[in-house]
């Protein structure tokens, strides 16, 4: 290969999970040898954060004790004065690099090093030379992005990182409502924690028994699951440093695994999207916003095109 | 406070300064502003027309720039605030960090808004903008309740408008991919949500079927007026229910808590529709502009009448009310 190789990275886990299940998933990934970094943290929920805060001091150190760059991520979306708090005393007290994914956090981190998460809006090069002359190190885009985009942003700021999310639900909408709590019957000032039945999220259709959404919590994502295999080739000339994996409710070190193996051509694309559907089965797979298209599409490679 | 009104042609530009706005915001006629609708919205020539117009009224203009430039288009948008500039905008809307840059540095005693659909939803982010852009206003997602506006409003250094009246985003404006995933359309760079290019209408027996990008938003039954199918406005199947899952098809109304916004340090009122007709933006403003004079107890009979034209007739306070969350 030429170039600089992909790096993975776990993003956030972006479900309501029990904290013991959470600290042990993170232990596991501790252990697996191809996550390169780790960006760890509550950011669809505050309230959910009592649920890990108890594990999270084990869970970074612990990562951090296996060799991976670990960073902490700052909410999506601050409202409540306690939300303003708790991204204060993220940015003020972290003993890791945190990734803004507000511009609150933005602002307060300003000239110091820091991450840029998928939820600061960063569609263009001129933002992306703002936000590194401020000390962002390293930019995870928005996976609205087509490939087009991600070049040209890329392109204007090489001796940046950047990160592209290839490996997840797409989180595509946040709202002052939840939704989730809603359709249990709940508001969010009295959720019961209902998300937490549903760790890999609750599936929306269409009255026509289409796949379509899936809620998490205040969150809405995509019912596909975004897979760039194929594209791994492309992102890497493009000049991007780092590939993001979300965790779904699987097994996230048998995924990275397949993105490694891709990455380092020891299985081909086809096979990788084969494991991937062993490992994370009944969802399918989307890669349309890498392609410019519909982010609910999926381009099949020119070689499955042929083949089909 | 400050009456503040939509208009998405020159026509409608006239109506709300004739119907009492304080200031009338709009766009050009392409991806720069976040209702790039067909037929809508304002060339050069028709801009600069209407500003003279609100000039020699003393009814201001504020100009929309508020998409996220597309990588490697950026100039579109950096010259169409160059010319919003030289047409006499009062202010300049804008949600991209870079094109705030721009402006500021450009263009420094240019009145810069921050737009809704830049997400600054508390204190600190907007204090950011404010000190690295010297914005002068932030127009507030709809997010917030009016007592979180209220402990909001003293800690920021900047004047604060917020939606009244109009459509209703159930998502963070800015924060929503939900149009572009099932159309390839994106509110943020082609300024457009569920796009009428990709509507489809069918009949299925009885029903009437909508469709955004081929996927099912509602059905209706013979009785039912079959709405448009915008897409956090749809029914949908969850666990083992039907519903409205985001929101009813309703529409933003925020009437009953005018005294409250303007306690809470509210400086401007916005009301959304540049893409409804001179009509509506004419009557939505005259009323706005009464129930503002009058006192709390002839408000009702005044604002019963806006409701009637209302999507579905309905309305909410949405998130300005704690409940609705």
């Amino acid at each position: 290969m030429t170039g600089r190789s992909l790096r993975i990275t776990l993003g956030p886990v972006p479900y309501l999970w029990d904290g013991e299940a959470w600290r042990d998933f993170y232990f596991r990934i501790a252990d697996c040898a191809w996550i390169d970094a780790v960006t760890l943290g509550e950011v669809v929920c505050s309230k959910r954060l009592h649920f890990t805060q108890p594990f999270i001091d084990a869970v970074a150190t612990r990562l951090a004790d296996a060799g991976k760059d670990v960073a902490l991520a700052s909410m999506a979306m601050v409202t409540l004065e306690r939300e303003a708090m708790l991204t204060r005393k993220l940015v003020q007290a972290s003993q890791w690099p945190v990734e803004a994914n507000d511009l609150s956090a933005l602002g307060l981190l300003s000239g110091r090093p820091h991450l840029i998460g998928p939820f600061v809006n960063v569609y263009n090069g001129a933002t992306a030379r703002m936000l590194v002359s401020r000390g962002a190190t390293r930019i995870c885009l928005g996976p609205e992005l087509s490939l087009t985009s991600v070049a040209e942003i890329v392109g204007v700021a090489p001796e940046t990182d950047f990160e592209v999310f290839a490996f997840g639900r797409l989180p595509l909408a946040i709202s002052a409502r939840c939704a989730h709590a809603r359709a249990k019957g709940h508001s969010k000032d009295n959720c019961q924690f209902v998300c937490q039945d549903d760790p890999d999220g609750l599936a929306v259709d269409t009255l026509d028994g289409q796949s379509f959404l899936t809620l998490n919590g205040v969150q809405t994502m995509s019912h596909t699951c975004q897979v760039l295999l194929a594209e791994l080739p492309a992102l890497r000339d493009a000049g991007v440093s780092h590939i993001r994996l979300s965790p779904q409710h699987c097994d996230m070190a048998e995924v990275a695994e397949t993105f490694a193996h891709v990455r380092d051509l020891r299985i081909d694309a086809a096979e990788g999207e084969a494991r991937l559907r062993v490992l994370y089965p009944d969802v399918p797979f989307s890669n349309g916003f890498h392609h410019g298209t519909t982010g609910a599409d999926w381009v099949p490679t020119a070689a499955e095109r042929v083949s089909a | 406070m400050e009456l503040i009104c939509p208009a998405g042609t020159p026509a409608a530009y006239r109506e709300a300064v004739d119907a009492g706005a304080d200031a009338v915001y709009c766009g050009f006629r392409d991806e720069t502003n976040a209702r790039n609708f067909p037929g809508l919205n304002f060339t050069r020539e028709e801009l600069a027309a209407s500003i003279a117009y609100g000039k020699a009224r003393n009814v201001q203009t504020y100009v929309a720039l508020n998409t996220f430039m597309r990588a490697g288009a950026e100039r579109l948008w950096y010259k169409a605030a160059d010319d919003a500039v030289l047409l006499g905008a009062d202010a300049l809307i804008v949600a991209d960090l870079a094109l705030m840059a721009y402006i500021a540095g450009t263009h420094p005693r240019q009145r810069l808004h921050v737009s809704v659909q830049a997400s600054a939803s508390n204190a600190d982010a907007i204090s950011f903008l404010v000190q690295s852009f010297g914005a002068r206003r932030l127009v507030l997602p709809r997010v917030l309740t009016v007592a979180d506006i209220a402990a909001l409003a003293p800690k920021v250094a900047c004047e604060l408008e917020v939606f009244a009246f109009g459509g209703l985003c159930v998502m963070a404006e800015g924060r929503c991919s939900l149009s572009s995933y099932a159309t390839g359309l994106s509110p943020n760079m082609q300024g457009v949500c569920s796009p009428a290019s990709h509507v489809r209408y069918r009949e299925d027996g009885d029903e009437m079927v909508s469709e955004l990008g081929g996927y099912t938003i509602n059905r209706f039954g013979a009785d039912e007026p079959a709405g448009y199918p915008t897409l956090c406005k749809g029914r949908f199947h969850i666990a083992d229910d039907e519903g409205y899952a985001f929101e009813d098809p309703v529409s933003l109304d925020v009437m009953e808590h005018l005294d409250a916004l303007r306690d809470a340090g509210v400086t401007a009122l916005k009301i959304e529709g540049r893409q409804r007709g001179k009509a509506y933006v004419a009557e939505v403003v005259s009323r706005l502009r009464q129930a503002l004079a009058a006192t709390p107890e002839q408000r009702p009979a005044l604002l019963a009448h806006l409701r009637r034209l209302s999507e579905g007739q309905r309305t909410t306070a949405g998130a300005y009310e704690k409940k609705w969350r």
